[in-house]
Order: structure tokens, then C-alpha cells, then sequence
């Protein structure tokens, strides 16, 4: 099939699905919906043609028939009881999501009045004076075909609103389940609200719970408003026959500051597009990610740190363990806009190479427009340290064991900087699990459950 | 313990021990010193198994095994340690998690339970105050910013955990200032029994005022080309090796 097929196939759909898809939506969201079709009819899903979409080619992931859910499906079976959670030592508001639809049976969750946690429908009617102010503002359909076409089929996701003053202390943790009894294309939509001087801590859990093939097209809206600060930590666990396509869009006003930490531990395709916008002074980011890649498995992250204001401090840190035939791609724009002054961006993607035939592509990309600034960027792609090795070696220890251990160290960098000390815990478990092959894939959400 | 047999090693093609004889009994504490280039660092790390060192000839006995036939690890196990001469800094890697590990592969391979959480921790902290280690130091990444001092001293922790039979300390003394050395020393002292055996790898006399060799050798240009009793290290030290050169050309 080729992509003029692709495109023309979601036309048709979106056309002929056009009543199923504004029914339950808000007026607002398929205004937005419309806008954003026309849109993708010009981009289209993006190609090997696409400069930013040079390594990755999606043609092959969108070449086939996945059933297309417009309306909620009722779920099978009680999915707070298949992940009931009882780990004491992380505690986190759970919020399920099937196939890209917030589950209409979520518990009520232990968080401070004002805080709202709901399905992105519902928000859109009941709250729509925050949603209309954010929904569509900063993933902008118009330069991203994904997002376009994201915008286009959006029905739910979830929504999050931390009101202003508010500081959410136990993380809300959203496990993004695909569970379907036929090949699945879903779109999830997502908006967070962090207001002025709120603070609050994201995890989102990918998993995929059945053996069928899956595309997920998730879009991440995140305003994060004057002195607030957010985290986010992405953790992807999917199955080798599910393409994760991830677009996160963060926008940061004065003096906030975010952490964003991506966990690509397995997954047939991963993409995902990070962006973040300074449109405040004195804003803090950082913005780090792993992946561990074996056998043919993909991954391609593609950051944009846009320094629209002056003072901010930016600091990216990607780095991959990559096995097999397994392949990656890393690009790293950041771009200093002309009065952004006083910008400090810094950047690194390092890369261990176990096999001859893995293959890694980095591209640090700097535009800089304004004069004083302070920029770095660099990119290392090794093998294993011999000296380290035989060191760990001529200690006994197995040198089966030295590599694991010089490979988790490796990766130890990434996970260091998660702020939920819990959570770092858990991911170091799961990591070392996943290093040794103990986990291929997770039925259950790893880091929630060890059932 | 140990019996080396003209033992030839080359690194790409190129030979650096020539036919190296070598006794050493339980309990002996041997020194080999020689100038630059003769091929003591070379002993040291073939001995350990390194594998950027092809062993084109001779035999190494250790306890009865033939050692070139074991792995770097398996060699650990038998009981031979490599005290480095340049120990390696392994960010991210936990000197705890480091050394549990490897006290608990020598207790898997003498057919021993790995050691209960609160065991190994006694046993840590015993080890630290027999070497006068710094628990600041034992708490972060292998070697990690660690000045050269430190990162010797680590070494002799090590050493410490793993009880070896043979250790080859191979030029423990570079980089330390006096009482770094002192300190060094005295955990080797400290370590020693009438069953484990040192070879102490030295360019310089001075370590041999703190480690008292009962041989001494001299390695040049890939052979043992002199052995002796203490005194020899002395008139090493006085002398420098160009009389030795000189007595071979003889």
C-alpha cells in the first residue's frame, strides 16, 4: 500500500465516520477536529521524505487494516481488579485507559479538592473553560502530520487540572492499556493543566495486554504555568508487533520547571516527538531518556527545545543500550530565539553498541539566533569498556554478570534522575530485569503490580 | 603455590616476556622490579588472564591447575588477585554492589551460600577498618573521582574482601605520597598469612621498606635475569640497573 492509500483511507474514514466521531465530543473539540482534517489532507502521515522523520519509516506501520474504535467499547471484565495494585512502597492515584478511552469504572482517587482527574470527553463539556484554553494551543496540527491526524480522530484521553497553590504529592500514575481481540489503531488524547506555583507528578505505564498488532497515536498536551513544577516519566512497555507513535508537547511559563524522563524498554516501533516551548523567563528542563533496544526493534525520539524567552536552563539527556539489529535515531533540536538571551541548552545522546549489525543515527541540531547564550551538544556511540570489563572480570565476577553490570551502570545515569525515590527503585528492578531478558513482555503494569 | 615455566607473551606480534622461571612458595613474598619496559605490567596482567596478551610458550601452574587454561574470573576464584597499577573507574557500577558480587561468586564457586544482606555488611565494615579505608569511598562508584591514593587503597579493600591466595600487586606504590604508602602497606601486612603469597611489582626500593620481600628479582628486556635476597633491592635502589645491564653483557 502506498501512503497515498494510507492518507486516503483515513479521509474516508474520518468522512464517513464523521457522525460517530463528533457524537459525545464537545462543539469545541470537533471545530478543532474539522481544522485539523484539513490540515492532514495537505501533510498526510509523514514519510521518509520528512527531514524530521528521516530514520523512521512509518509506512509499513500504518500499511494494514486495524479496526478503528469511534465510540467507547464497553470493557471486558473489571480492570482495577486485573491491576489491583498492593506495593507499599509506591503509591500512586491509579487512572486506567483501554485502548486510548478512560475507563468509565476508575476509582476514586486520593487527591487535594480542586484537583480534577477525568476522561478528556468529560472535561471538554464540564470543564470547558480550562479546556478550551489549552486544547489545541500547543500541539498544532498544522506542522505535524500525527498531530494533525491525531486532532482529527481524537474522542478521549484523559485530562488533569491542578489548580493553582495545589501540590499533588502522590503521583498519578496512567496505565495506557491496549486490550483488544482485533488488530487496534488507537488515538489518545491527553491535556494536563498544572497551574501557577502547583506542583504535581505524571507517570504514564504503555503496556499492551493482548498479541495483536497495535498502532497507538497518542498526543500530550502540557501547560505548566508560572513557579509550577511538573514530572513526567514515560515508561513503554509494549509488544514487538505494536508501533507506539508519542508526541508530547509541554509549554512552560515563568520560573517552572520540569522534568520529563522517557523509559523505552521494549516495543516493536517507538516514535516519540518532545517538545517543549519557553514562554516564560527563568524556566528549568530537563529532559532525559533511555531506550534498550534488542533484536529489530525501533526507536526514534525526536526532541525540540524551544527557547522562546530568555533565562531559561535546558538540559537533554538520551541514552540507549542497542542489541542485535536493533535501530535508533536521536535528534536533538534546540532552537534560541532571537531575544532569548542568557539561554543555557544542553544536550547529549550516548549510545552502547552490543552487536556489529545495531544501528544508531544522532543529529544534535542547534539553531541559535540570539548572541549570548551557552549551548552544548555531543554524541558518543561505543562499545563496551574492555578495561572495565576485564576489571570486573579479574575480581570474579562472571563476565556474562561484568556486562550486565557495566550495562546497567550505563543506563543507571538516566534512571538516577527520576524524583519519586520509589519509583527510581522500581525502575532499577525493572531494568535489571529487562537487561538480563528476564521480562519480554509485560502483561501487567510492571512498575505498579508484581502480579 | 605458584610455577611459572618459560613463560613467552606477546601483544600484536610484538614479544615482551622472553622465557620467564618463576617459584613461589606459600607464604613468600616476592618482589620483581625492573626498568620500564621490561615486562613486569605484562607478567601481572597474564598472569590474571588478560586477553590483549597472546602466550605463545611455557606453562603457569597455580595450586596445582594450569592457570592459562581458566578464564580472567575463574583465576579470580582459584585465588589470584591483580592489585592494578591503573585501577579503573567504573561510574554508576556501586563499590557495595561491586564487591557483593564478587564476594558471592567466590563463595558460589567454593560451592558456599551467598552471604545473608547484614553478613556482608559486617564483613564490609571489618575489612574497611583493617585497611583504614573511608566509608566515603566505599559508598560511591567504583573508584569514581577517586585521587590515585584512594583508588590504591581500594585496591587493598578489595584484596581484603577477597582473601586471596596469591596477590600481585603490581606497581601499588605509583602515584602515593608517604603516608598513602605507609597506609597501602600496611594493609598488605596486615593481610598476610603463612598461607598467601605476594608478588609486589615495584619500579622503586621504597615500598620494600614497608613490604619485606624475601626474594628479589630483577625482569629486563622480558626475562629474570637476577634473583637475591632483600639486600638486592637496596643496591637497586643505589645503584640503578645499568650495572645489571652491564654484568649481563659480561
Amino acid at each position: 500500500m502506498s501512503i497515498d492509500t494510507i492518507n486516503n483511507d483515513f479521509a474516508d474514514l474520518f468522512e464517513q465516520g464523521k457522525a460517530l466521531l463528533d457524537d459525545k465530543s464537545s462543539k469545541f473539540m470537533n471545530t478543532k477536529r474539522e481544522e485539523a482534517f484539513e490540515q492532514f489532507k495537505k501533510l498526510g502521515v509523514p514519510t521518509l521524505a520528512n527531514e524530521n522523520y528521516k530514520y523512521t519509516n512509518l509506512v509499513p506501520a500504518f500499511d494494514h487494516p486495524y479496526t478503528v474504535d469511534l465510540q467507547y467499547r464497553t470493557v471486558m471484565g473489571d480492570l482495577n481488579e486485573l491491576f489491583y495494585c498492593d506495593v507499599p512502597e509506591l503509591d500512586t492515584n491509579l487512572v486506567l485507559l483501554s485502548n486510548g478511552w478512560y475507563y468509565n469504572q476508575n476509582r476514586k482517587l486520593e487527591i487535594p479538592k480542586g484537583v480534577i482527574v477525568c476522561s478528556l470527553q468529560e472535561a471538554a463539556e464540564k470543564h470547558s473553560e480550562i479546556f478550551e484554553k489549552h486544547y489545541g494551543k500547543y500541539a498544532k496540527p498544522n506542522e505535524e502530520g500525527l498531530v494533525a491526524l491525531n486532532t482529527a480522530l481524537a474522542k478521549d484521553g484523559v485530562f488533569i487540572y491542578v489548580p493553582k497553590n495545589v501540590v499533588v504529592e502522590k503521583p498519578i500514575q496512567v496505565i495506557n492499556l491496549l486490550r483488544s481481540d482485533r488488530d487496534l489503531m488507537a488515538t489518545q488524547r491527553n491535556l494536563i493543566v498544572i497551574e501557577e506555583n502547583a506542583q504535581a507528578k505524571l507517570i504514564f505505564c504503555d503496556h499492551t495486554l493482548t498479541h495483536n498488532k497495535y498502532l497507538s497515536n497518542t498526543v500530550s498536551e502540557i501547560n505548566v504555568a508560572k513557579n509550577a513544577v511538573f514530572d513526567l516519566y514515560t515508561l513503554q512497555n509494549q509488544h514487538l508487533n505494536a508501533t507506539v507513535l508519542n508526541s508530547v508537547f509541554i509549554r512552560q511559563e515563568a520560573n517552572s520547571n520540569v522534568l520529563s524522563n522517557t523509559l523505552s524498554l521494549y516495543g516493536g516501533m517507538i516514535r516519540n516527538n518532545h517538545y517543549t516551548l519557553f514562554d516564560g523567563e527563568y524556566c528549568e528542563n530537563h529532559t532525559y531518556g533511555m531506550y534498550l533496544m534488542d533484536r529489530q526493534q525501533h526507536v526514534d525520539n525526536f526532541t525540540f527545545a524551544d527557547h522562546a524567552k530568555p533565562n531559561c536552563v535546558s538540559n537533554e539527556h538520551f541514552k540507549g543500550v542497542m542489541d542485535d539489529e536493533a535501530t535508533a535515531a536521536f535528534t536533538g533540536k534546540i532552537h534560541v530565539r532571537r531575544d532569548a538571551q542568557k539561554t543555557e541548552a544542553y544536550q547529549s545522546n550516548n549510545n552502547l553498541l552490543l552487536s556489529d549489525t545495531a544501528v544508531i543515527n544522532s543529529k544534535p541540531q542547534l539553531i541559535i539566533d540570539a548572541d549570548d547564550v551557552k549551548c552544548s551538544h555531543g554524541a558518543t556511540v561505543g562499545q563496551m569498556d574492555d578495561d572495565a570489563l576485564f576489571y570486573l572480570r579479574a575480581r570474579g565476577i562472571h563476565e556474562e554478570e561484568a556486562r550486565m553490570m557495566l550495562m546497567f551502570a550505563f543506563a543507571h545515569e538516566i534512571i538516577e534522575k527520576i524524583r519519586v525515590e520509589a519509583l527510581k527503585d522500581r525502575i532499577d528492578e525493572l531494568v535489571e530485569k529487562r537487561l538480563r531478558g528476564e521480562i519480554s513482555k509485560c502483561n501487567t503494569c510492571a512498575i505498579a503490580c508484581n502480579r | 603455590m605458584l610455577s611459572i615455566k618459560n613463560l613467552h607473551a606477546s601483544i600484536n606480534g610484538k614479544e615482551i616476556l622472553k622465557g620467564i622461571n618463576l617459584e613461589i612458595k606459600p607464604g613468600e613474598v616476592h618482589a620483581i622490579m625492573g626498568p620500564n619496559g621490561a615486562g613486569k605490567s605484562t607478567l601481572a596482567s597474564v598472569l590474571a588472564g588478560r586477553e590483549l596478551f597472546d602466550v605463545t610458550e611455557g606453562e603457569v601452574v597455580f595450586g596445582g591447575k594450569d592457570l592459562l587454561d581458566l578464564s580472567p574470573e575463574d583465576r579470580a576464584k582459584e585465588g589470584i588477585f591483580l592489585g592494578f597499577q591503573y585501577p579503573i573507574e567504573i561510574p554508576g557500577v556501586s563499590t557495595v554492589n561491586f564487591m557483593k558480587t564478587a564476594v558471592n561468586e567466590h563463595r558460589k564457586y567454593k560451592g558456599l551460600e551467598p552471604l545473608k544482606a547484614a553478613d556482608f555488611l559486617k564483613l564490609m565494615r571489618d575489612k574497611k577498618a583493617l585497611v583504614e579505608i573511608d566509608s566515603k569511598l566505599t559508598n560511591r562508584s567504583v573508584n569514581e573521582g577517586f585521587s590515585g591514593g584512594e583508588k590504591k587503597k581500594n585496591e587493598i579493600f578489595q584484596m581484603a574482601m577477597l582473601e586471596p591466595k596469591l596477590a600481585v600487586l603490581d606497581e601499588t606504590d605509583s602515584g602515593l605520597d608517604i603516608d598513602a604508602l605507609r597506609i597501602v602497606a600496611n594493609g598488605v601486612n596486615k593481610l598476610k598469612t603463612a598461607e598467601n603469597s605476594t608478588i609486589v611489582i615495584t619500579h622503586y626500593q621504597r615500598l620494600l621498606d614497608y613490604i619485606v620481600p624475601d626474594v628479589v628479582h630483577v625482569l629486563f628486556d622480558g626475562r629474570i635475569v637476577k634473583t637475591a635476597g632483600k639486600e638486592l633491592a637496596l643496591e637497586l635502589e643505589e645503584k640503578g640497573y645499568d650495572w645489571i645491564k652491564e654484568e649481563l653483557v659480561k
